[in-house]
């Protein structure tokens, strides 16, 4: 049987760039979703599963000891929102830590680039806990045990900035990861760190003076405690500085995107 | 056309850097059918990476004016987790080609059957050749890199990539590396042979096969 043949403007990879990048990316985000979570067993349901494990074991936990965790906000909300969002900042970097080591043979079709790489997985992560997020409040809500957000617009802006720190974070450790491995040895316990320090556990509000100014130069609590007031609206009293938020990622970006631009890989058999 | 320019690569090692080309200058155009020869370690796959642009030039430059192939059969691509129909798909899509009419192509060629419904971390190698050389053939480039192809495979399945290679695809241009005296004979129409990280152009095949033969009988030390 012969071979179809392309006409070879197809098969030219600068044609048309975003074209292309988009192709790729689709490519890439399908790639990556069949090897995270396969077609056969439970798959993407554990996307969901987990967050929820995780949220119910906390509510029955704080329940149950009645730990004070800084104000009398619903614990089951006050859980998935902190969680969802610990998930995202965290898990982002993670998936992009080693990326291009591991996929270097894919750069033998010159139109892949690391750029698409981290791209797809920070989307599919993003995707991931998104709907997680909203799969768990929807379910939670039937149940009667969270309510719904009071402020969903604020909720999304929040969140979307979130996002964008993650993927900006994501990035640079993804690039530094390729030059050094302490990254990858680091990256874990240096995120189990900042874990109690990034909003999961407590609100702002809960917190002297002093340590309220300290800690609100981390980005994820900002955006966290802007997330939890579009949740919980005139229940909290939230602090926060988006601005700075926006400024650092703004920067972080910048610096994300030069260091993958200034990357070289080099395509290896295997 | 393909043109380098005074390319060089150098690599880190643990004793410095090491430069594998010494700079390059080498014009391919469209049809031309070129061999590499060279020792063990000389840069000749070096060579066909830098011109598919799997590695940058350290300096000197790299234009393309043809589509180039990623190297032939080379199988690295490939996501041991994925079906073979799977792989497949990602590569139409990322070279923005129909996967359902590529399918029954690589079905009839790769010969692989039930197989292409398994994941790819199950085939043996010969296997995963076959699907390689297959998925190779369903993008069309103006110039095909070949890095030791046919290496791997049954007889049958060899000579049927040949026909598809050498016959179908004649007017191609292409860049062999191969240590095979039979296969770079009869297919090319110019010979490179690498010696100290820089090239030598010949044109005939016997003349070139006896500075070959005479550069294996001389000792190597990297």
């Amino acid at each position: 049987m012969p071979s179809k043949l392309v006409e070879p403007a197809q098969a030219t990879p600068s044609s048309n760039g975003l074209l292309v990048q988009g192709r790729v990316l689709h490519a890439l985000l399908i790639r990556e979703m069949l090897t995270r979570y396969g077609r056969n067993n439970l798959g993407f349901l554990w996307l969901f599963l987990e967050p929820m494990l995780f949220t119910l074991a906390v509510t029955a936990l704080w329940t149950a000891t009645r730990t004070i965790h800084g104000s009398d906000l619903p614990i089951t909300a006050f859980a998935i929102t902190g969680y969802a969002s610990m998930l995202m900042w965290r898990n982002m970097p993670a998936r992009c830590i080693n990326a291009i080591k591991g996929n270097k043979s894919l750069m033998f079709h010159r139109q892949v680039r690391p750029l698409d790489v981290y791209l797809s997985r920070i989307l599919l992560e993003f995707g991931g806990s998104s709907a997680s997020f909203v799969l768990l409040v929807v379910a939670f809500w039937a149940f009667d045990a969270v309510a719904l957000p009071e402020d969903a617009l604020q909720l999304l802006g929040g969140w979307l900035t979130l996002g964008w720190f993650g993927a900006g974070l994501a990035m640079v450790l993804g690039a530094l990861s390729e030059k050094s491995e302490l990254v990858d040895k680091l990256w874990p316990p240096f995120s189990y760190l900042l874990f109690p320090f990034s909003g999961a556990a407590f609100i702002v509000e809960s917190l002297p003076e002093k340590a309220r100014e300290i800690l609100l130069y981390l980005p994820m609590l900002n955006c966290v405690e802007f997330i939890r007031e579009g949740y919980f609206g005139t229940k909290m009293r939230a602090y926060y500085d988006m601005e700075y938020v926006v400024v650092f990622n703004l920067v972080l970006s910048l610096v994300a995107l030069a260091m993958v631009r200034l990357q070289t890989v080099e395509a290896d058999y295997e | 056309m393909i043109r380098l320019t005074d390319v060089t690569k150098q690599y880190p090692t643990n004793s410095g850097m090491r430069t594998i080309l010494k700079g390059i200058n080498l014009t391919i155009r469209r049809g031309e059918h070129v061999g590499i020869l060279g020792r063990n370690g000389a840069g000749k796959s070096t060579l066909v990476r830098v011109i598919g642009g799997a590695e940058q030039a350290t300096t000197g430059t790299v234009e393309r004016e043809m589509s180039v192939s990623w190297p032939l059969a080379f199988t690295g691509g490939f996501h041991a987790k994925l079906t073979g129909i799977d792989n497949l798909r990602f590569i139409c899509r990322i070279y923005g080609v129909d996967f359902q009419d590529r399918l029954a192509f690589v079905k009839d060629f790769s010969e692989l059957g039930a197989y292409l419904y398994e994941p790819v971390g199950v085939y043996s190698s010969g296997m995963r050749a076959r699907l390689a050389f297959a998925i190779s053939m369903t993008i069309d480039f103006d110039c095909y890199l070949i890095d030791e192809v046919m290496a791997v495979g049954d007889d049958s399945f060899r000579e049927r990539c040949k026909v598809e290679l050498f016959e179908k695809r004649a007017d191609k241009a292409m860049l062999i590396v191969s240590h095979s005296h039979r296969y770079l004979k009869g297919t090319c129409n110019r010979f490179l042979l690498f010696r100290n990280g820089t090239i030598e152009e010949y044109d005939d095949f016997d003349e070139v096969y006896d500075q070959y033969k005479a550069l294996l009988a001389e000792p190597q030390t990297f």
